[in-house]
């Protein structure tokens, strides 16, 4: 069974008095453990993809089911609570909280946000810490670390509650093409490792390659997809 | 909830000289309502013991309507000695009282023999006096510290004016209550200092001679003054005699006394009651002082980390944590202040002691400011700052926690 389903979605900005079409109508499944990339151009509509998949924003139209739920039908709370158990997000800024040390920042949604045991939370930080190398940097504070560390620590951040899904918008676009295809490489480990799904966006063709399953965006619709060692469909 | 402290902690370190600037800001603002609070009570305190304990006693009775023409001191208003012993009864059952002072009231004329003048007078049992008025025996400046039979204690203008000593003999008459005069020769025992207030520049004479001197068979008392243990329980004490007394009726069905407190007895009531409407104010400054500051810090931490409410709103925090982790920044920062704001107030309020600063009241000078701040006030006052500072920052981070993740993570 499919992790989410996409039935027509429509998303309309206002933009002033104008309304502005992002999306147009799109529909795609993806499976559990997948390793997604949507790609296009800016203002093809990914971002706002993202954000709707994320539960972050709510679609004009059509319908948009998350792991088993209609994520337009959630509240600000509900929303808050779906995210906080289902989806892991990296950011293309990082967005570590820069006040908590590298340790803190990967256990505060088990914190802040699951409630999850000490032990446990601490068995579950150490864990991903080793995973994504980061075990010499646990007491070290955002400022104190390079930005490829910093992703790394963001993809412990999004893994540790054991997400169904993880989104990441534009990872690696502050980074340099080593490091990012680095972060990449880490996600799609932790992807096997976890059996997580990863969902990202890229307009980066080197880190497009690394994708298993490229939807391709143009003004709001899939104009392709494409699929690692299987067909073409456009 | 440890962790929200955490990093509400951390977020206030982050900005250490902004921290300092809004906690230096509510520790002025405490400092200035202690030292406010800790003079004015100081001053409160040490005049209204000067009033109640050299004049007015805690508490007095009358007989009814004898306040309204106290002016004239009615001879006709005084009350019989049934009704006086029914009192001292009622006394005697009341362990809050400590002691009371019956005393005759009256006016006449002072007479040096080379010169005539009004004087008022006060007959008083000498030993009941004192220990009703522990600082009766300090005004009285030259002479004997008490109240001699044949003797009188006069008010220094009185003694300036007429250039009578102690020592010398006068004369004192009156009319007694039927109209009649008397008079009685009389040894000046002491001078008195004047005080501000009624009864401040009036003479003293032993009961005897009062009573003497106004053809008195059996005593009628003007007035009797009361001291309490506890001078904090003025108005129980009040409220327990009033209600005690209100069942003695004359046979018009009216009541026989009237009892009032020190404050309904001297003008200086008023300025005690504006001091405390000023230190009301003072509290006033103090709440903006916080509010203001604490908001504004606030409003600005939330603007700064709006990215950052946007992330942890992302990854599922619940707004009502978004708005806790706030409103803990702005608790703090008020525990801050208070702390910091009680330490250096309650520091200075001790250096003003050691100094013994003094001033004038009236005709009295060298008073020694002692100001001193009640461990209830410190509380209240910090009580306030935290309230203050819990309630400024709750509009910020009310801000912060119904903030749209996607425009906050979207803001730049």
């Amino acid at each position: 069974m499919e992790l989410m389903k996409a039935a027509n979605i429509v998303k309309d900005y206002m933009v002033g008095e104008v309304a502005v079409r992002a999306l147009n109508g799109l529909s795609f499944t993806i499976d559990p453990a997948s390793f997604v990339s949507f790609v296009g151009p800016s203002g093809s509509g990914k971002t706002t993809l993202l954000n709707l998949i994320g539960c972050l924003d709510k679609p004009t139209g059509g319908t948009l089911t998350v792991a088993g739920t209609d994520v337009a039908s959630l509240d600000r709370r509900q929303g808050a609570v779906f995210r906080g158990n289902n989806i892991g997000f990296i950011f293309q800024d990082f967005n570590l909280l820069p006040v908590l040390t590298v340790y803190e920042n990967i256990e505060y949604p088990l914190l802040m946000v699951q409630s999850v045991p000490a032990k446990e939370r601490e068995e579950r930080v150490m864990k991903l810490l080793d995973a994504v190398g980061m075990l010499e940097q646990e007491k070290k504070y955002p400022d104190q670390i390079s930005g490829g560390q910093k992703q790394r620590v963001a993809v412990a951040r999004a893994l540790v509650t054991k997400p169904r899904l993880v989104l990441a918008d534009e990872p690696t676009a502050n980074l340099d093409h080593k490091t990012a295809y680095m972060v990449i490489e880490l996600m799609k480990k932790m992807r096997d490792e976890f059996g997580t799904t990863f969902i990202f966006s890229t307009h980066d063709p080197k880190i497009v390659g690394e994708a298993e399953i490229v939807y391709t965006l143009e003004d709001g619709q899939i104009s392709g997809r494409q699929e690692k060692g299987g067909s073409d469909r456009g | 909830m440890a962790n929200l402290f955490k990093i509400a902690i951390r977020n206030l370190m982050r900005y250490k000289r902004r921290t300092m600037l809004t906690a230096s800001l509510v520790a002025i603002g405490v400092i200035f309502v202690l030292l406010f609070v800790g003079v004015t009570g100081s001053f409160k305190s040490m005049m209204t013991g000067q009033m109640t304990d050299s004049m007015l006693g805690h508490i007095q009775i009358h007989r009814k309507g004898y306040m309204a023409s106290i002016d004239n001191l009615p001879l006709t208003m005084n009350m019989k000695s049934q009704a006086v012993k029914k009192l001292e009864t009622t006394f005697q059952g009341m362990p809050e009282i400590e002691s009371w002072s019956p005393r005759i009231k009256f006016g006449g004329m002072f007479s040096s023999f080379t010169e005539t003048t009004n004087i008022r007078l006060n007959g008083v049992y000498p030993e009941m006096e004192i220990k009703t008025l522990p600082l009766f025996a300090s005004r009285i400046t030259e002479g004997e510290k008490t109240v001699r039979k044949g003797a009188i204690v006069i008010p220094e203008l009185l003694s300036r004016g007429m250039k009578v000593n102690v020592g010398d003999t006068i004369v004192v008459i009156a009319n007694n209550k039927d109209g009649s005069v008397n008079g009685k020769q009389l040894r000046v025992s002491g001078i008195i200092e004047s005080i501000t207030g009624p009864g401040g520049r009036d003479g003293y004479v032993h009961i005897e001679d009062a009573m003497e001197i106004l053809r008195m068979e059996e005593s009628e008392i003007s007035e009797i003054a009361i001291r309490l243990k506890d001078f904090g329980r003025v108005h129980a004490v009040h409220s327990a005699l009033t209600a005690m007394l209100a069942g003695e009726q004359n046979k018009q069905g009216k009541p026989v006394f009237e009892v009032h407190t020190w404050e309904s007895l001297t003008p200086f009531y008023n300025v005690v009651r504006m001091i405390d409407i000023m230190t009301i104010f003072i509290k006033i400054m103090l709440i903006a002082i916080v509010l203001i500051s604490v908001m504004n810090v606030m409003i600005m931490a939330v603007y700064e980390r709006i990215r950052e409410i946007g992330t942890i709103a992302a990854i599922g925090t619940l707004p009502g944590k978004i708005l806790s982790m706030f409103v803990i920044e702005g608790f703090l920062l008020g525990i801050l202040g208070a702390v910091a704001g009680n330490v250096i107030g309650i520091g200075i309020i001790y250096i003003l002691k050691a100094v013994k600063i003094t001033f004038d009241f009236g005709r009295q000078t060298g008073l020694v400011l002692s100001p001193e701040v009640a461990l209830q006030d410190i509380l209240m006052i910090s009580l306030i700052v935290i309230v203050v500072a819990v309630l400024g920052s709750l509009q910020p981070a009310f801000k912060a926690s119904r903030m749209e993740p996607i425009k906050a993570l979207r803001h730049v």
